[in-house]
């Protein structure tokens, strides 16, 4: 990695802060060694499970799998330029999962931040009691895996499993959580479910840094609690908001355990390739077209790294206008 | 703006209430009681949504196929708890066990594995200058975001060429790479390791290697915890990794054993039982470890979002 600039080495560590007394060289000898010792491995697995995949996936979205003459001797691998990534744009059940979880997470990212910033700035409130045991209670879906979340949810969607829908029934009233129009609010709140009190702790902890003369000040300005934590509180923890922002994106885009569970039981709308992901999972485990699934990963890949800027750039300039 | 008073702090507040009953005073009015009403009465709603369903699994974990369907969600049939957890433990072979095992090996020997590169790495990111650092650090950061699933096929590809796929490395070797866990040992490493200490270390002619086993890890170690925590969840909930990687019954995590379960029910229902019994003893531990080790989550949340 860093072979081919060692003199700029030796400059560098002529400016660096010197380690103190006589004998320096030696020491920084010493600790660049330690340095490499203990980063190394590090990144050794790095290449090996992140760097290598990632170039493998784009290596095979450049070729495809053909079957050779007459169908013997198997299949031989053509290059293919940009056509799999003609093929799975060309894929209606490609775009329309786009569509899909364009629909979820408009859904779903207001649901996520709002709700976990209201119950932070409510656990922050001077009015809230208990605050340790909500904090605790709200975070408790977190220590619980995905999947099994999933299963509890999906039993609690269930007609005669679902203790939710006899209390509705009691009331004379009816819900079907698999029906075309409400599974994406049933996939909404399994996910909500899972990552509102994760996100709520991040706020919270931001909120506990906001200087408390702030806010005293405000309140001696006469703003009431509300106004206070929309107009004061929510503000200064900007960049938490942004950062939360960011990973909810990119983790809802990648959705697949949900909506494969939610197949699984049989909800109408939710087919076989309704995330990119499942989409991706098909492709490549079911119809073993790797070619099309890696393309289709690496622009999953790049649907990520475009939210990634655009948030990051809006919450800037969020940041930047209060 | 803070020209106003503490008198004219009052005067204000009524012209905000009739909006918003719940912004008024602290002081013991009426309206003050309402407001703390309000706020906690919230936060009770959200908690019995945050509890309900975990609440519902210990109920239905303790009924027998036939009260599972036949009696309220909430309420008790006959107590059948002890003969659910025997049947978890023994059907097939007692299977259950095995994946319970196998769960506890990829979480927690292979986040303890992890988070010991992490706390080395990102200390060495810290203390040590090196060329590139920082376009290092920056690939570690460019690491967090990708897609853990856009790299799960070719992966997989690459792990059936190297005959990994379908054995334990299969997990284990994809979780020792925790970038996060990188950035967050770094930052922990600033907070909690003075350099005094170092140069003091140094001065006093420790090694480095010796410097770090006996002085900074003792330092690191509720940031070890916390990394420790975060590579743990990840693992307990790594579904697709799991589903791509292994097809090997003896070699499932709980998860994956427990999806299989589920996928029979439609057909066979008295596999709910199993079902539902199996995601409570998976999910009591976790609980219990979570609720032990608040802390440390916390501290991991804060570096997280102060940033």
């Amino acid at each position: 990695m860093a072979a081919p600039s060692a003199p700029a080495v030796g400059h560098k560590a002529v400016h660096a802060p010197a380690a103190g007394p006589p004998g320096t060289s030696r020491l920084r000898r010493g600790q660049r060694r330690t340095a490499a010792l203990f980063i190394v491995p590090f990144f050794v697995l790095f290449a090996v499970v992140m760097v290598a995949p990632i170039g493998y996936a784009v290596w095979m979205s450049l070729f495809e799998e053909r079957s050779s003459g007459l169908g013997f001797g198997g299949t031989e691998r053509a290059f293919a330029g940009l056509a799999n990534y003609t093929k799975a744009l060309s894929d209606a059940g490609f775009r329309d999962s786009f569509v899909h979880i364009a629909l979820y997470c408009a859904v779903y990212i207001p649901v996520m931040i709002g709700g976990s910033l209201a119950l932070a700035l409510l656990v922050d409130s001077a009015l809230a009691r208990a605050k340790r045991f909500f904090q605790l209670a709200l975070f408790l879906p977190h220590a619980i895996p995905g999947l099994i979340a999933s299963i509890i949810w999906i039993y609690l969607y269930t007609p005669g499993l679902s203790p939710v829908l006899d209390l509705i029934g009691s009331f004379g009233g009816s819900w079907d959580f698999y029906s075309n129009d409400h599974v994406l609010l049933s996939m909404v709140n399994l996910c909500a479910w899972q990552w509102m009190g994760y996100n709520m702790v991040i706020f919270y902890a931001a909120l506990q840094a906001v200087p408390r003369e702030v806010i005293e000040a405000a309140t001696v300005d006469g703003a009431g609690a509300f106004r206070t934590a929309l107009q004061i509180k929510v503000p200064m923890i900007a960049s938490a908001v942004v950062m939360t922002v960011l990973f909810t994106c990119v983790g809802a885009i990648q959705i697949f355990t949900e909506p494969k569970l939610l197949n699984q039981r049989g909800a109408p709308s939710i087919d076989t390739e309704w995330s990119p992901t499942l989409f991706i999972w098909k492709a490549g485990f079911v119809q073993h077209d790797y070619g099309t699934a890696a393309a289709a990963s690496l622009m999953l890949a790049l649907l990520g790294v475009v939210l990634s800027y655009l948030v990051t750039r809006l919450g800037n300039r969020w940041k930047a206008a209060q | 703006m803070s020209t106003l008073t503490h008198d004219t702090a009052p005067s204000a507040r009524p012209s905000a209430a009739p909006r918003r009953p719940a912004a008024t005073a602290r002081r013991t009015s009426p309206n003050a009681l309402l407001s703390k009403g309000v706020v906690n009465g919230f936060l009770i709603v959200a908690a019995l949504y945050t509890l309900m369903p975990v609440s519902w699994l210990l109920f239905a974990a303790t009924k027998n196929h036939r009260d599972l369907f036949a009696t309220s969600g909430f309420a008790f049939g006959d107590f059948n708890l002890l003969a659910n957890i025997q049947h978890v433990f023994t059907f097939n072979d007692g299977i259950y066990l095995r994946w319970f095992g196998n769960s506890v090996l990829y979480s927690v020997v292979g986040s303890a594995a992890s988070t010991f590169l992490c706390v080395a790495t990102g200390y060495a990111f810290d203390k040590y200058d090196f060329r590139g650092k920082e376009k290092l650090f920056g690939l570690v950061l460019g690491g967090v975001l990708v897609p853990t699933t856009v790299i799960q096929l070719p992966m997989y590809l690459l792990a059936t060429k190297a005959g990994v796929v379908n054995t334990y490395w299969a997990l284990l070797l994809p979780a020792l790479v925790n970038p996060f866990g990188v950035y967050l040992a770094r930052v922990f490493s600033e907070g909690y390791v003075p350099n005094e200490v170092l140069e003091a270390a140094r001065v006093d002619g420790a090694g480095e290697l010796g410097t770090f086993a006996r002085i900074s890890l003792p330092m690191l170690a509720p940031g070890f915890m916390t990394i420790f925590l975060f590579s743990f969840t990840a693992s307990w909930n790594n579904f697709f990794g799991a589903l791509v990687m292994l097809n090997d019954e003896e070699l499932y995590p709980v998860n994956l054993g427990l999806f299989m379960w589920n996928s029979v029910t439609g057909q066979q229902p008295e596999y709910y039982s199993l079902v539902i019994t199996g995601s409570l003893v998976a999910v009591v531990p976790l609980i219990v470890a979570f609720v032990c080790l608040q802390r440390f989550w916390r501290s991991g949340l804060t570096a997280g979002a102060v940033k």
